[in-house]
């Protein structure tokens, strides 16, 4: 049984709390009372992105939508500006919560796959997590050649401005493709995140079982 | 013994040849003349930023922040821990108030820190450079050393995000935060506090992975500044500075704009109205060149 075939059996009809066991401050969800403050104050709000906005996700959770919450890119269009965090009147962790929707959805298999800024998300943080530092240029060549390798040539060459500015100015080192910027405990920080994600799941785990 | 002495938290976008390399060369050479002495935590790791989320998780993201802190704690204890770029500044003060406000994260952080033989015991205060500056400093400290004042230059301050939201600093508002127009005017430049863009975000990740929604935001942010009638813009923060100066290229093919506006760091402003070299204050680091502090920065010094 896949994980999102397992969480849809156990927590059937009700969404709301699949979702405030299993993401992080989904339990606040409850609290939205619908003013729409966080999409009038969401800067990607203003151009045609979010397919839903925040307060709406929350009424769609309460609402059981679950296959149309999980699979909509609109958590992906977050920036972290944490505008709906500090204008929230009900003071909702907005932002952690978009992150944390985002989270599970990629988690079950049913976030958008190609979804750009969901591919970019995971790519950062295999980047940074793999010598315990970023490496800047491996994570922008990462992005370009997302969707193959002619795409690939082909966003290189549209970034080539942009990349030799940053090179002139001491600010990008074509070196960092063979070597880079590295921890030296990196054993320890690969064991420690291991140790982290175990618990994690450990936890999530009861909740289900609770 | 240096006046204040800190745990400095770089972050990635400062290290050499990284994209925020000549943030930290101006920041330097600013202590140095503030007598403010920065000893950078040993192996310090990245603080897994906002964007890390899809795979992040809860735990695995205030663990990483977590072994910054313990690593502080081993070598430098009883310092604050400095971070210069907002994303880090954030990232450690979330895991902190966090890690604060459940013992459940708390004991689960520590077991996984064991794992690479580190441990916490206290939990560190989590400042940003312009708080230090502020708080610790204050103005008229930070004045003080002005021997060649920015006379003339109009200059729109663009506080961004992450420094600005969810924290902030202390009794400055969200919507309009006046501490950069403050730190503008101390140098002697001339500042517009009635910047209407100064809290827009700049798209922050989704420069480098939605460039069309980032560029947007991005456009808005410099049309105003040129709307004020700024010579150039400045930020606190790594990824503001970055976006908001490298894609003005990008955005004049887009929009058939004429954008050629620097973006600084409040370090470099201050560094040149402290007397420094174009070299200390990194003015080569600038994808856009800032001709005319360049042209300050040569004059001979008012002492």
């Amino acid at each position: 049984m896949s994980a999102n075939t397992a969480m849809a059996e156990k927590y059937r009809n009700n969404f709301l709390k699949e979702i405030e066991e299993q993401v992080e401050m989904g339990d606040w969800v409850k609290m939205c009372m619908q003013c729409g403050v966080c999409s009038g104050s969401c800067p990607t709000n203003f151009q045609p992105a979010w397919e839903h906005p925040p307060q709406e996700l929350f009424m769609m959770i309460r609402a059981g939508k679950r296959e149309e919450v999980l699979t909509t890119s609109s958590m992906w269009n977050c920036t972290s500006c944490y505008n709906c965090i500090v204008r929230c009147p009900r003071k909702l962790p907005i932002t952690h919560i978009m992150h944390g929707i985002a989270e599970y959805a990629h988690r079950l298999g049913k976030a958008p796959k190609m979804q750009a800024t969901r591919f970019f998300s995971g790519l950062f943080w295999k980047n940074a997590t793999r010598t315990g530092r970023v490496n800047e240029l491996k994570l922008s060549m990462g992005l370009y050649f997302k969707d193959g390798f002619v795409q690939g040539i082909k966003n290189g060459m549209a970034m080539q401005a942009v990349a030799l500015g940053l090179v002139k100015a001491g600010r990008l080192n074509p070196l960092e493709l063979i070597g880079g910027h590295k921890c030296r405990d990196q054993k320890g920080i690969q064991a420690m995140l291991a140790k982290a994600y175990e618990i994690e799941r450990a936890r999530k785990a009861a909740k289900m079982a609770g | 013994m240096a006046k204040h002495e800190y745990a400095f938290y770089p972050g990635c976008s400062s290290q050499k040849g990284a994209s925020a390399s000549n943030y930290l060369t101006s920041v330097e050479s600013m202590c140095k003349t503030l007598d403010v002495k920065l000893t950078e935590i040993p192996d310090w790791n990245c603080c897994g930023a906002s964007i890390g989320y899809a795979e992040a998780g809860e735990l695995p993201r205030h663990v990483l922040n977590a072994r910054n802190f313990a690593l502080s704690e081993q070598h430098l204890p009883g310092q604050e821990i400095v971070a210069t770029c907002a994303a880090c500044w954030l990232g450690a003060r979330e895991t902190r108030e966090r890690l604060t406000h459940s013992d459940t994260l708390m004991n689960d952080t520590r077991e996984a820190l064991k794992e690479a033989g580190l441990q916490i015991n206290e939990m560190p205060n989590i400042r940003h450079m312009v708080e230090v500056l502020i708080e610790d400093l204050g103005f008229d400290e930070m004045k003080k050393h002005v021997v060649r004042p920015l006379e003339g230059v109009k200059i729109a301050g663009y506080v961004g995000c992450q420094t600005n939201r969810p924290f902030g600093v202390a009794g400055e508002s969200f919507e309009n935060p006046v501490y950069l127009d403050k730190m503008v005017e101390m140098v002697g430049a001339e500042s517009i506090p009635e910047y209407e863009q100064k809290v827009t975000c700049c798209g922050g990740a989704l420069a480098f992975s939605e460039p069309e929604k980032a560029q947007a935001q991005i456009k808005d942010i410099v049309e105003s500044a040129y709307d004020h009638g700024a010579e150039m813009i400045v930020t606190p923060c790594p990824l503001c500075q970055a976006n908001v100066e490298i894609y003005q290229g990008q955005i004049n093919k887009r929009y058939g704009t004429k954008f050629d506006i620097p973006v600084m760091y409040y370090s470099q402003l201050m560094v040149v109205a402290y007397g420094g070299s174009a070299k200390d204050a990194a003015l080569n680091g600038q994808v856009i060149k800032a001709r005319r502090l360049e042209e300050i920065a040569a004059k001979p010094v008012k002492r």
